[in-house]
């Protein structure tokens, strides 16, 4: 009984400090970004200039807005493979739209219903035919990519719309619209996975998800709203993108779809599902950014980055393997 | 006769955590016998076990194989010493034919190549050994429990096993299986192997063992011949104390109303023609072997697999339920046999696994999840249902069983419940945590919870129960009045000889 009570008092103090949790579970992961900060600061002078340090936050931004939708699909066990082709798919459906003199409002509305379609179809695959979601996503890898490349012919399509550009490359109040759009995401994101009802059932459903179907969840129907969220993300990306660009390219972002996935597992979300969080996939991107950026600037070519960045990878999974055995 | 010692254990203890597991066991087997190991579910039998197999180490206490003191690291070292263990669940691969789950990663080669034809030769002499008469080359998902659990032993002798320990193997087994199982111990004993025999059955252990060992909450209580042992003080070795102090009486009396009625449901293969009905303030025991389909109707009622056909009505009103929310709704609660598969989030928290169900009621006016609400309740039911925990932000993979099924009890009891439907509710829990539970379910039912309550335990069900329903192949085939039956008879009618 004693012992108990101990512990109880333990857990007052332990609650008390909010500060300790977050050191406790992002600690390492920042000790981590600091360390190749110091780094490519002393190998590059251009690293730490402000006009770098923005344009990591935006190269940031489309690889963490994809990267949260990512965190979705992981926490309930799934995963996303097809968010490269959706992120072109975007682009190029937006570029043709406006090609086609859609205006700009109606124009971006149409390419997130899209997003909404693909990202239902992949879902609906998923957790009505129970088609193990790897290979649903992988099929889909294709099928959204040859979208692309047949409605563009394959050559990119330039982009002329000015309220289109202004998306990736226009700024408000002296901010990149790219990063404003990025932390309102990022609250938008944070608050459904950590304080609404949907989220908890996510976590519930890749936690255990015979457990999720006796406490009466609607799993199937969790897992098509999850795998909507996913595409969703990557086509806002795609949209990004494609303004940043100045053109849709038909070939654009493959390969995202495991930054993606690289910068969730960085920021602590597990393969195995239940658990994940927005703050540790925006933390892990940032990682994944500043490699990018320190190794272009140290003029690393781009296929020794390709290995740098998987060697990565696999201490970050490798230390989380580990600390994941200590605690059980 | 002289008794050959071939394998003991001094004085073992292990921790884990600040969880003792076991606080100074002894044990002593001898060659060509079988060794009872009795006691209560957490009393501490798995974890010797697991000792003795080379899966755990003990903090401290040595083990003795053939006088030699030996240290057993991995299971491997265990298996090439002569140390078998066939667990409950048994580990074989589905897929693969019975000759190469026997000589798995043991297999007869040719150069670079696996000798089938040797490896089917060597594995149908150890059928013939066990009287299994079967292709060896036949995939191990064609076979029973039973069968599965010969190969098990083929496996084990084709080791040279002269210690196989053997974990409730009786459990899946019907009667005639279980004669089989004997007499293959008995060839197993008269060629000298050892067995390590885990089992609550009281007539069977004392019918095939030779010595029992009783153990209690990680200690060691004594170990009695056969020739000396009776049900009764083996009982109170294992439990410690009378039963009237583990199961409390029923204090209140029960309502009129009828709360659940359950008419003509069938599902094919899995229950033929159930009906039963629930009063508030009951509680219905069913008890049943494994396989006898009482689960599968449990499932039925919530929704999880509903009925082919057949009608059910709850305070006197037709309802259908086809999905667990429709249950749910219903104020249906379904605490399912397997905690850590249908219950718990394990790797989630207590706060979280207690508020699992209930969260529409945890909300805040925006809709958002309340953390204050979520954790005011999770303490509470923490409070309550006295759960051992260091705080509702512990994770529910470092507690006890007990204090999980505590948890899981606690997320259901926040919907608010009519009817509770328990499924093995003390299943590998400690007597503390059981006779805490068994408390609930008398408060619960005198507040006017109807609760059904599906057990193979039979003094569970004979001591709770206000009024029990035996089933066997699929059927109800007796409703008894607990207060006026017999262990006997409830046997005689869930095993088919009445």
């Amino acid at each position: 009984m004693a012992n108990v009570s101990r512990m109880a008092a333990n857990q007052k103090t332990m609650s008390a400090k909010p500060g300790l949790a977050f050191l406790r579970a992002y600690g390492g992961i920042l000790a981590g970004l600091l360390v190749l900060v110091l780094f490519f600061s002393l190998f590059s002078p251009h690293f730490l200039k402000v006009n770098n340090l923005l344009n990591i936050v935006l190269q940031v931004s489309i690889i963490a807005i994809s990267a949260f939708g990512m965190t979705f699909a992981l926490i309930i066990g799934g995963i996303d493979l097809s968010i490269g082709s959706t992120i072109a798919l975007s682009g190029t459906a937006a570029a043709l739209l406006l090609q086609h003199n859609v205006p700009f409002l109606p124009a971006i509305l149409i390419v997130l219903a899209i997003g909404v379609l693909l990202g239902a179809f992949n879902g609906v695959l998923i957790s009505k035919l129970h088609i193990p979601a790897f290979i649903v996503t992988v099929a889909t890898m294709g099928i959204y990519r040859g979208i692309a490349y047949i409605t563009t012919d394959g050559v990119p399509v330039a982009i002329q719309n000015q309220a289109f550009l202004e998306l990736g490359n226009g700024s408000i109040a002296g901010i990149h619209i790219p990063i404003l759009i990025l932390l309102l995401l990022f609250v938008i994101n944070h608050v459904i996975l950590s304080k609404t009802k949907f989220g908890r059932r996510a976590y519930i459903t890749g936690g255990n998800e015979e457990a999720a179907v006796y406490a009466g969840i609607n799993v199937s129907r969790l897992k098509i709203g999850v795998y909507v969220i996913t595409s969703v993300m990557a086509t806002i990306s795609g949209l990004i993108l494609a303004s940043r660009l100045f053109s849709a390219q038909p070939n654009a972002a493959s390969g995202y779809e495991l930054d993606a996935i690289a910068a969730a597992v960085l920021g602590g979300t597990s393969l195995s599902g239940g658990s994940g969080k927005i703050l540790g996939t925006l933390i892990g991107a940032i990682i994944i950014g500043v490699i990018n950026n320190g190794m272009n600037l140290m003029n690393v070519p781009y296929f020794y980055q390709l290995i740098v960045k998987g060697v990565v990878i696999l201490i970050a999974v490798y230390v989380d393997v580990k600390n994941k055995k200590r605690l059980t | 006769m002289a008794e050959e010692i071939i394998l003991e254990l001094k004085n073992i203890k292990k921790s884990f955590g600040s969880v003792t597991a076991l606080s100074g066991v002894q044990l002593q087997i001898k060659k060509g016998q079988v060794h009872t190991l009795l006691g209560e579910n957490g009393a501490g039998k798995s974890t010797l076990m697991k000792i003795i197999s080379g899966v755990h180490q003990p903090d401290e206490g040595e083990i003795l194989f053939k006088g030699e003191r030996i240290r057993l690291a991995t299971p491997k070292d265990a298996q090439m010493r002569g140390i078998s263990i066939i667990y409950q669940e048994l580990s074989l691969c589905p897929n693969l034919s019975i000759a190469e789950n026997i000589f798995a990663n043991r297999e007869p080669m040719t150069g670079w190549f696996i000798n089938d034809r040797q490896m089917n030769r060597a594995a149908q002499e150890l059928l013939a050994q066990i009287e299994l008469d079967l292709p060896p080359t036949t995939p191990v998902k064609a076979l029973s429990i039973s069968q599965k659990q010969m190969v098990e032993i083929a496996k084990a002798l084709s080791l040279q096993s002269e210690v196989i320990i053997m974990d409730e193997p009786t459990s899946a087994l019907s009667s005639r299986e279980t004669e089989v199982l004997f007499r293959i111990i008995d060839k197993l004993k008269a060629k000298g192997v050892a067995i390590i025999y885990i089992s609550h059955r009281m007539d069977e252990l004392l019918r095939i063992s030779d010595e029992i060992t009783v153990m209690r909450d990680g200690s060691y209580i004594g170990t009695v011949k056969k020739s000396e042992a009776d049900i009764n003080g083996l009982i109170r070795m294992m439990v410690g104390r009378e039963l009237k102090d583990i199961y409390p009486k029923r204090s209140y009396d029960i309502g009129p109303d009828t709360l659940l009625e359950v008419k003509g449901f069938t599902k094919q293969g899995l229950f033929d023609n159930i009906n039963l009905h629930l009063k508030k303030g009951e509680i219905l025991g069913i008890f049943g072997l494994m396989g006898a389909g009482r689960s599968d109707v449990a499932k039925a009622i919530f929704g999880i697999t509903p009925p082919d056909s057949g009608t059910m009505t709850i305070k006197g009103k037709p309802v259908t339920i086809t999905r667990p929310q429709d249950a749910i709704s219903q104020k249906i609660a379904f605490i399912t046999e397997s905690r850590r598969e249908q219950g718990l989030v394990i790797s989630d928290t207590v706060k979280r696994n207690i508020s699992m169900v209930s969260i529409d009621n945890l909300l805040s006016r925006l809709g958002l999840i309340s953390d204050k609400k979520e954790s005011d309740v999770a303490r509470k039911a923490v409070a309550a249902l006295q759960i051992k925990t260091a705080g509702i932000d512990q994770t529910v993979n470092q507690l006890s069983g007990g204090n999980q099924q505590k948890i899981v009890l606690a997320k259901w009891l926040e919907t608010q419940p009519d009817i509770l439907i328990l499924d093995e509710p003390t299943r590998g829990i400690d007597i503390g945590s059981k006779n805490e539970i068994y408390r609930l379910m008398r408060k619960l039912a005198s507040e006017g919870v109807g609760i059904i309550m599906i057990s193979s335990e039979l003094s569970e069900v004979l001591f709770m129960s206000d009024r029990m329903l035996i089933m066997r192949d699929k059927k109800i085939v007796k409703e008894l009045d607990p207060s006026a039956t017999t262990q006997d008879e409830v046997m005689l009618y869930a095993t088919g000889g009445k």
